[in-house]
């Protein structure tokens, strides 16, 4: 663990202004440190802020975020109080992003693991190839979304845009709203006990105050899995 | 990539402003586009006159005499004002005419824009440097869209550089890159369209202004764009009254819009809207794909 001696600039409950400091430095701080609350100001749609977390810290950003804000996060508490651009959280690990206001394409992107809060919407591709990731979109989300997504799960409140699920492997879709259309390969599915349980926990981690029994679940047909030698003749 | 930017004023004593705000968006946008830039400003109308902008595409012009060869050929008063390598003619004569004239008998410069308010300028290189050139910030007007290149579909050439305009008052900057360009320009050479590039871009201003010369309002030829172009695209287009913004189904081209009580403004990306006074508190979305998001002054 890195002494807070070797980072004099940074204590604890340290207010990091974008105003004042170079986005680098911001984030290289943040690097260099490995616990402690931050809170960082102006951020003024910056790209890449707060990206590569790795320690038990929590970030709060008060303002909007530019793109691929808490990307690969891993461990780190991160609270967006405004917007965020393009690849929110992109391949994240482990850990917790919360973003209070919209987020805009490829939220979640390729994530692995941890939690994912958007408490308003998320445009086209969100949780696109998805690897174990949960996401909770409170609002709605937008076409191709968990296009390819392999494992975890994505939670929308709202509606989905066109082609949900698009050649989906096995990552787990719960949508309260309408879907506008499934993608290729994507149907709905019985909501057994297992599934209601496990909702439960992600809407309870995310804050959610909605009824389990108003969710529908999409997953995989699998029926991309293998080749159809009926289609040999396509090619 | 590139960067476009949109700002519509609603509240008309922030007219003075409208140069130095659109130049703190587009600056913002320089690494989205650096190697050429161009905006267009609706700023004062000219009454009983069109104006038509040119810039240089190689060599000096001598400028009076265009004028002075141009009030002769159309038997319009013409003068004349020169910004840097650019020249805005006035002319009492019909604004198509007077174009067409120019971009037969002045080969050494192009056509910018022609109108009653919109004056567009263009030059290749670092934005922020054009933006500046180009004096920008003591711009004034009700409206300005502007963009920032990286070359995609043709050569770093300033007949590249963004906003293009065949019609009247009409003007449009792309971020994307069009694939059905080619035969498009064609059939609309065929209609009569006359093209100083080949540059993709340009064809789908002149679509637009082909289908509002067809009786189309700016929402009905953005709406039939959507069957007729083919490729990725956000654009921002502008009228004498307004402007639009539009991005393909697929939307992989990034848009944002804001709006307060005092302007409605659209950018590539939200850090060129956040030097807008009140953008911390404005409302902010991102524009759905395939549809249309227009402003007008009369609406």
């Amino acid at each position: 663990m890195a002494s807070p001696s070797a980072s004099p600039a940074i204590t604890r409950n340290s207010v990091l202004d974008l105003a004042q400091m170079k986005l680098r430095e911001v984030n290289q701080l943040l690097h260099d440190t490995d616990s402690g609350d931050f809170l960082i100001r102006n951020p003024r749609g910056a790209h890449s802020l707060a990206c590569g977390l790795d320690g038990d810290m929590s970030i709060t950003i008060d303002g909007h975020v530019g793109y691929y804000c808490a990307g690969m996060n891993k461990r780190a508490s991160v609270t967006v109080n405004g917007n965020a651009g393009t690849g929110l959280a992109e391949n994240m690990m482990s850990g917790r992003v919360h973003v209070k206001g919209d987020a805009s394409q490829s939220a979640g992107a390729t994530g692995c693991g941890g939690l994912l809060i958007i408490d308003g919407n998320a445009s086209a591709r969100c949780g696109i190839a998805l690897r174990g990731l949960d996401i909770v979109v409170k609002g709605s989300v937008g076409h191709m979304s968990a296009f390819m997504a392999q494992a975890g799960n994505l939670v929308v409140l709202g509606d989905t845009g066109d082609a949900l699920g698009d050649s989906l492997y096995e990552a787990r879709l719960f949508v309260r709203g309408n879907v506008k259309s499934l993608g290729a390969d994507c149907v709905q599915k019985e909501m057994r006990d297992e599934h209601k349980i496990a909702l439960r926990k992600l809407l309870d981690a995310a804050g959610a105050n909605a009824d389990v029994a108003e969710f529908k679940r999409y997953g995989s047909a699998r029926n991309l899995y293998h080749f159809h030698v009926d289609n040999a003749g396509q090619y | 990539m590139c960067g476009i930017v949109g700002l519509f004023l609603k509240n008309q004593s922030l007219q003075g402003d409208l140069g130095r705000l659109t130049s703190l968006m587009l600056r913002e946008l320089c690494d989205r586009g650096p190697d050429s830039a161009g905006f267009a400003v609706y700023g004062a109308e000219t009454t009983g006159a069109t104006k038509i902008c040119m810039v240089n595409r190689n060599g000096a012009v001598d400028w009076s005499a265009v004028a002075r060869q141009l009030g002769a050929a159309t038997g319009a008063d013409v003068s004349v004002e020169t910004v840097e390598d650019h020249a805005i003619f006035r002319t009492s004569g019909a604004g198509d005419t007077a174009r067409k004239w120019l971009i037969d008998n002045v080969p050494a410069a192009y056509v910018l824009s022609q109108g009653q308010s919109i004056e567009i300028f263009k030059g290749v290189g670092d934005p922020a440097a054009i933006v500046t050139r180009l004096d920008l910030e003591h711009r004034s007007g009700t409206h300005a869209i502007g963009h920032t290149r990286m070359a995609t579909e043709s050569a770093v050439t300033i007949s590249g550089s963004h906003p293009f305009s065949t019609g009247d008052d009409t003007c449009l900057v792309h971020n994307g890159s069009l694939s059905n360009h080619n035969r498009l320009r064609e059939q609309l050479v065929r209609q009569g369209e006359r093209f100083q590039t080949e540059n993709d871009s340009e064809v789908a201003a002149a679509y637009l202004a082909s289908r509002m010369r067809a009786g189309d309002t700016l929402e009905g030829a953005l709406e039939n764009g959507l069957k007729d172009l083919d490729g990725f695209y956000t654009f921002v287009v502008g009228t004498r009254d307004g402007f639009a913004v539009i991005r393909d189904p697929v939307a992989c081209k990034p848009a944002v819009i804001a709006e307060t009580d005092d302007w409605v403004a659209m950018a590539s990306e939200y850090r060129a809207i956040a030097p807008l006074p009140g953008a911390e508190h404005a409302k902010i979305w991102e524009p759905a794909p395939a549809t249309v998001y227009a402003w007008s002054r009369v609406a």
